[in-house]
């Protein structure tokens, strides 16, 4: 049995179903993250194993013991905030320490410990400072500290980076890995940030609509969207109508009109070529410098596609310049419909 | 910036807030300064006021006549009452507001603040009709087989009513102060093993201690200098200064005494809440930063 257990667990607002029978299970030790646009549901989750949002229907089970119905209190879960939710009237000292204290842990256990998770995370110079002192990273490292340091069976991230600014944003979730692995904490992180869940998860759920549609490692998701709507949320697609050629290889349908099936193909397993070679001819419409890499719009025959290229130092194209495209075939993914619509 | 600034250094702000000046000046400093002036002029029972003799005999009747020492005494421990009372039934009722439902919370709010619309006097009527020798409750008691309890022209009467009558001012405080409070910081305590009790007295109640001073700050000030109530419910014999000021004026039109009085008060007034302030808002300030 994993770890940690969601089996048909539901959420109902009045005529709103929120969440609708989620099935998880989460192995000791593992980071997934809950992916989906804002109210998908994601959030009433982790607040339903958290404790704060009652059940509709289905259980919590974690490690082995039933928790559906007891109190936040009891359940020993650590909580990191989308708004941090520190104490403003106490020192990071006595943030940290709360739980402790909480717990009755004696005092130089307390000083001891909080001395560790602020090594931890780095803040150990900032000890007397009050959170409106500290930086948004900062309050981020201590809202962390407090969850880990009454060393919970699972963590639970709800949003923690979406208040940082960019540059920030990419540190704290390294950061973010680099803790959890070194603790070796269970964690649960609700995102809606596909970049974010695919850069540090060992597995990501999609939810949308309130249900769960993909549960799989970062690289597989990314490479094997089931639907349409997770081909598009997660990373760049192109989506092309298409067939099943009589090998059962997917092809696409060269001439304009639905085709049977729905084809993705990401921007940048499109190959560039010169003019007048390749499977497609197309004109650029716009191109935009992404740092890494080139994005160029293509208008084709089978409409506009989107293609990237990695910045490898030469020239780029420019707009208005006929080129051929190319890929492989096997590239190409068959798309389920969308079976939710949010 | 530059342009507040610029206009700082030009004196156009002194020029701007005039009127507002000009009615502080005429309403308020002035008035002061003429009770202030009055209550050293010299008082005559056959002549009046003497406008151009001044002394200091009135200063000096007060501070050594015990009467007015029990009435200041009675004054201040019956305002504090009061205070601790509103902060009492203050910081639960503010607490349940803020934790209410879109429509009721509305509703609760207008209902905490609907007595406001309705005069002091005729809200002391009302307690005098219900505390009475024959009102309401008398009735009830007598109804049950009690003998009827002097309600009337105590202390408990004037507390009751002022405490009712000041409500509204501790609660808009606390309230001002709760909104400004993240609802994740208390579900962060709960997470981590605290009670719904620890919640409060560790979470809650700190971060709202700078709405609670006000709100003792605007109670007090307000009970120690309330005429209406104790003037209507605390009759002839149950004196607080605000009374005493009126009696002072209008019955033994001794002017300079009763400015005298009124003077005192409002130094004293002054020294116990700016003391209150000091020693309640240097403890939070530095970890709030307000």
């Amino acid at each position: 049995m994993a770890f940690l257990q969601l089996e048909g667990l539901s959420k109902r607002y009045g005529a709103i179903d929120a969440v609708v029978a989620t099935h998880l299970a989460v192995e000791k030790g593992e980071f997934v993250s809950l992916l989906g646009p804002s109210g998908c549901g994601k959030t009433t989750t982790l607040q339903m194993i958290a404790g704060f949002v009652d059940a509709t229907a289905g259980r919590i089970i974690l490690d082995g013991r039933d928790i559906t119905d007891a109190k936040p209190s009891s359940r020993g879960l650590g909580v990191v905030f989308q708004s941090y939710a520190l104490f403003p009237h106490m020192t990071v000292r006595d943030n940290v320490a709360f739980g402790l204290r909480m717990r009755k842990v004696p005092a130089a256990d307390i000083a001891r410990r909080v001395a560790t998770v602020l090594d931890l995370v780095r803040l150990a110079p900032h000890t007397e400072r009050y959170p409106r002192e500290l930086s948004g990273g900062q309050r981020q490292r201590v809202a962390l500290a407090r969850a880990l340091v009454i060393e919970p069976p699972v963590l639970l991230l709800d949003e923690p980076l979406s208040n940082l600014d960019a540059n920030l944003r990419e540190e704290m979730q390294f950061e973010i890995r680099r803790i959890q692995c070194e603790v070796g904490i269970t964690t649960l992180m609700v995102t809606h940030d596909q970049a974010e869940a695919l850069s540090i998860s060992d597995r990501v759920v999609v939810m949308q609509a309130g249900r769960v549609t993909q549960i799989d490692e970062p690289y597989k998701l990314y490479e094997h969207p089931r639907t349409r709507f997770i081909s598009g949320f997660v990373g760049k697609a192109n989506m092309l109508a298409g067939d099943v050629d009589d090998a059962g290889c997917p092809q696409v349908r060269h001439s304009s009109g639905d085709g049977a099936l729905t084809l993705s193909l990401r921007p940048e397993k499109i190959d560039m070529l010169d003019a007048g070679s390749g499977r497609l001819q197309g004109r650029i419409l716009v191109r935009y410098f992404l740092g890494s890499q080139w994005l160029y719009r293509i208008a084709t025959d089978l409409g506009e596609l989107t293609v990237v290229r990695r910045n490898d130092g030469s020239a780029p194209l420019v707009e208005g310049t006929a080129v051929g495209l190319d890929w492989q075939a096997e590239l190409l993914r068959v798309l389920a419909a969308d079976e939710v619509h949010a | 910036m530059s342009a507040l600034a610029a206009m700082r250094r030009g004196g156009r702000g002194y020029l701007l807030s005039t009127p507002a000046m000009a009615l502080f000046v005429c309403l308020l400093i002035l008035p002061l300064c003429l009770t202030l002036a009055l209550s050293f002029n010299v008082f005559d029972y056959q002549l009046g006021v003497k406008n151009d003799a001044y002394t200091l005999s009135h200063y000096i009747d007060l501070f050594s006549d015990s009467y007015f020492y029990e009435i200041f005494f009675r004054t201040f421990w019956i305002s504090a009452l009061v205070t601790l009372l509103c902060v009492l039934i203050g910081v639960p009722e503010a607490y349940i507001l803020s934790r209410m439902g879109t429509p009721w919370r509305s509703i609760f709010l207008i209902l905490i603040l609907t007595p406001l619309l309705i005069s002091v006097v005729v809200r002391a009527f009302g307690w005098s009709l219900l505390l009475g020798a024959d009102g309401l409750i008398n009735q009830a008691i007598q109804a049950l087989g009690g003998r009827p309890v002097k309600l009337l022209y105590t202390p408990f009467a004037v507390v009751i009513a002022l405490v009712h009558v000041m409500l509204p001012f501790m609660i808009i405080p606390i309230w001002t102060s709760l909104q400004k409070l993240d609802p994740a910081a208390e579900q962060a305590a709960l997470s981590l093993g605290a009670s719904q009790a620890k919640v409060m007295r560790l979470v809650v109640l700190p971060q709202v201690m700078p709405g609670v001073l006000s709100g003792t700050l605007i109670v007090f000030g307000l009970s120690a200098s309330s005429f209406a109530i104790p003037g209507l419910l605390g009759g002839r014999r149950l004196k607080m200064v605000a009374t005493v000021v009126y009696d002072q004026y209008l019955s033994e039109l001794n002017w300079p005494m009763g400015a005298t009085i009124a003077v005192v008060l409002l130094l004293a007034n002054l020294l116990i809440m700016l003391s209150w302030n000091r020693m309640v808002e240097g403890r939070y300030k530095k970890t709030l930063g307000a």
